[in-house]
């Protein structure tokens, strides 16, 4: 399995999760938080080449849910920014 | 867990059989809980969030012939490497690590089969453990009904242990539970495993045992996305958050009335015939004017208790008090704490005990501390009797906003925010000065919309009723009888004295001074000392009072408080309630919980200190 593709995926810079918008999709690259952390949102369905599907969120915009793997999982910003994704591409 | 020593004709069996221990594990919210209902009917709290279920319980089940095992509910885990302490208690029992309970002779892992991508993930842990397993997928009516499908023989063959679709809500499928509990238990033989510790690695296996086994995933619940739209909603979900709140007090008032008054009538028309049937005499005093008028006093409460409980009740297994958490998260983080500790600090509106055992959800030791320590600040249910009697007795009934709220809920809605204000600052000091620490990591799963079922609710209710009644008939009635002791010595001429002149009324009188400048007086102070106990009492110990007194029914009780609080001094009482630390069960949890007497003490000396100075000032302000 490729657990990182595309480090500069065409030109444009790697996102976060929380860099997505309500309805974006996109495909997990990997996470740069503490091994303990990154390890329950792994089991939680954030695993590297997993598909994630933004949700709605607290007003304000955080923290938001976020759609993996047939769960539903808020995070807060500060979390989804440090999980690395890479955008699926429009049609 | 005890040894059971009875089996069957026990009198000439040579061999003692121990019952088989059989623990109950899986994800949060894949109805593990529900079927330990199911299959003990032991009464037990279900709850669809993550961790509610923090302490394992136990309890029997009856198979086939006089067959019987022991079954312990475990606390969900997403894995077996333990993050938190309720993770732990999985981990520990599973191991046969757990002080008390033995290692169990068999596991039933109940996994969501409408999620088994990603349930089935646990089964590599479990199946390795060696242990008979039985797999149960459940919620196959849900499956079903949206579609999916998955073929449980090729499935079993896989993992090399049995499984089974089954709806434990409908109670449909559990035959297969009574006949791998009762059958020979074989040893699970999984076809391969993974490397457990390689996180990726468990997902794939788990998806390529659901593939193999031509899992078709169901559709998406289409209830759930259309009711987040509504509920997460930027304008409209805090606005159906605050409407819903106003509907809880505005029923609780309204609603419970008829009931209230049905069993007040029902106190008032019996004790009335008891003390016919007694005669005069110190018998009927004790009785009538002793027990009936005190423990009557809080029974009239119960019909509120329970409309509070169905509330919470139903918010908590519709799933939408997840989504009140995420409202809540920034809220709470300005606080410096995490939206985890909304969950208990929500159930502590019902009661802080289960409230503090709930914590142990919270991963980060600060956090955890600091939500002990503020949670017997939410407005418990032992309040609300007190609360209302006062309400009753010096806030008028009128308009407050429309018909939507009148004065007196409004008055009970400004006490539940003045508990959770107390909560918030408190909480913040704390978490800027002893308990600082980093920001933990808010990761919440928003579990799926689902009806509450009748059977469940109902449960519940019985539950915290009967605790309620328990209650009433243990503690204030012990209370109440030594009242009624000490309010009847020393006697005068072989009768009674009038009660000031009492034992009780010489020590009410003794603290008469300590308490004079909150506006209460020594008949007031009585009810202090007492709800010590536990906060309700103070209501069947001003039963008491007042009924030896004369004064008999609850009404009497408001007309007998009008005259000995003024306005100010009925606030001050209030605002009193709001911030003592008046409950024995609270104080033995958290010091079991902190493990020691430190906090316990820090709390109630912060806690009590606060009441005095803020019934003080209420008092002064407003006289």
């Amino acid at each position: 399995m490729q657990l990182i593709v595309n480090k500069e995926e065409a030109g444009g810079t790697l996102l976060t999760l929380a860099d997505l918008a309500e309805n974006g999709e996109a495909v997990v690259e990997r996470i740069e938080l503490a091994a303990d952390l990154a390890g329950r949102l792994m089991e939680l369905g954030f695993v590297p080449g997993h598909h994630v599907s933004v949700g709605r969120s607290a007003p304000g915009g955080d923290p938001r849910v976020f759609r993996v793997d047939g769960g539903e999982i808020a995070l807060r910003r500060e979390t989804s920014s440090c999980i690395f994704v890479r955008r699926v591409k429009e049609i | 867990m005890s040894v059971s020593q009875q089996g069957p004709g026990a009198a000439d069996a040579v061999q003692v059989a121990r019952h088989k221990l059989v623990a109950i594990i899986g994800p949060p919210n894949s109805g593990k809980s529900t079927l330990f209902n199911r299959l003990t009917g032991l009464r037990q709290k279900v709850a669809n969030f993550p961790g509610v279920t923090v302490e394992h319980r136990v309890g029997k089940a009856h198979m086939a012939g006089h067959h019987e095992v022991d079954l312990v509910d475990l606390p969900g885990v997403y894995s077996m490497n333990p993050r938190s302490e309720d993770e732990r208690v999985s981990h520990d029992v599973l191991q046969g690590r757990m002080e008390g309970l033995e290692k169990p002779d068999a596991i039933l892992l109940v996994l969501d089969s409408t999620n088994l991508n990603r349930h089935l993930s646990l089964a590599a842990p479990i199946l390795s453990l060696g242990l008979p397993t039985l797999i149960l997928l459940n919620m196959a009516d849900d499956l079903k009904s949206r579609g999916g499908q998955v073929n449980v023989e090729l499935l079993a063959a896989q993992l090399g242990a049995p499984v089974a679709l089954i709806s434990a809500v409908r109670g449909e499928g559990l035959d297969a539970v009574r006949r791998f509990l009762t059958g020979g238990l074989g040893v699970p033989r999984p076809v391969e495993l993974p490397v457990l510790q390689d996180v990726p690695a468990c997902r794939q296996w788990a998806r390529r045992m659901a593939s193999d086994a031509k899992y078709a995933h169901p559709a998406p619940q289409v209830w759930t996305r259309r009711l987040d739209g509504l509920f997460l909603h930027p304008v409209a979900g805090p606005a159906v958050f605050v409407l819903v709140v106003l509907l809880v007090f505005q029923t609780i008032f309204t609603g419970a009335r008829p009931m209230m008054d049905g069993i007040e009538a029902l106190v008032s028309v019996t004790g009335g015939a008891i003390g016919g049937w007694l005669g005069e005499g110190w018998v009927k005093s004790l009785a009538v004017d002793g027990i009936w008028s005190g423990v009557g006093a809080v029974v009239v409460f119960l019909p509120q208790i329970l409309l509070l409980f169905l509330f919470i009740a139903l918010l908590e297994d519709s799933g939408y008090l997840a989504r009140a958490a995420l409202i809540a998260d920034r809220t709470m983080a300005r606080a410096g704490l995490q939206g985890k500790s909304f969950i208990p600090l929500l159930s502590a509106y019902a009661c802080a005990v289960p409230a503090i055992m709930a914590t142990r959800t919270i991963e980060s030791k600060r956090d955890r501390i600091a939500t002990i320590l503020i949670a017997p600040f939410m407005t418990c249910s032992a309040r609300l009797p007190v609360y209302t009697l006062i309400i009753a007795a010096f806030i008028p009934e009128k308009q407050f906003v429309g018909p939507l709220l009148g004065s007196r809920a409004a008055a009970l809605l400004g006490l539940y925010l003045l508990g959770f204000l107390a909560a918030f600052v408190t909480a913040k000091m704390l978490k800027s000065s002893i308990l600082e620490s980093e920001r933990t990591p808010f990761v919440l799963e928003m579990p799926p919309y689902r009806m509450p079922t009748l059977r469940s609710v109902g449960l519940r209710l019985y539950e915290r009723g009967m605790a309620f009644l328990k209650r009433a008939g243990t503690v204030i009635l012990a209370v109440t009888i030594v009242l009624w002791v000490l309010a009847s010595i020393p006697m005068q001429d072989g009768k009674a004295p009038p009660i000031e002149q009492s034992l009780a009324g010489t020590l009410g009188r003794a603290i008469e001074p300590v308490i004079e400048p909150l506006g209460f007086n020594w008949k007031i102070g009585i009810g202090l000392v007492t709800s010590l106990a536990a906060r309700e009492v103070i209501v069947g110990t001003l039963g008491t009072i007042y009924g030896m007194e004369g004064e008999t029914d609850a009404a009497g009780l408001q007309k007998a408080l009008q005259s000995d609080l003024t306005f100010g001094g009925a606030v001050a009482l209030l605002v009193f309630f709001a911030f003592a630390m008046q409950c024995m069960s609270t104080l033995a949890v958290v010091r079991r919980e902190t493990g020691g007497w430190k906090w316990p003490a820090i709390q109630f000396a912060y806690m009590s200190g606060l009441a005095y100075i803020c019934a003080f000032i209420t008092n002064q302000l407003l006289s």
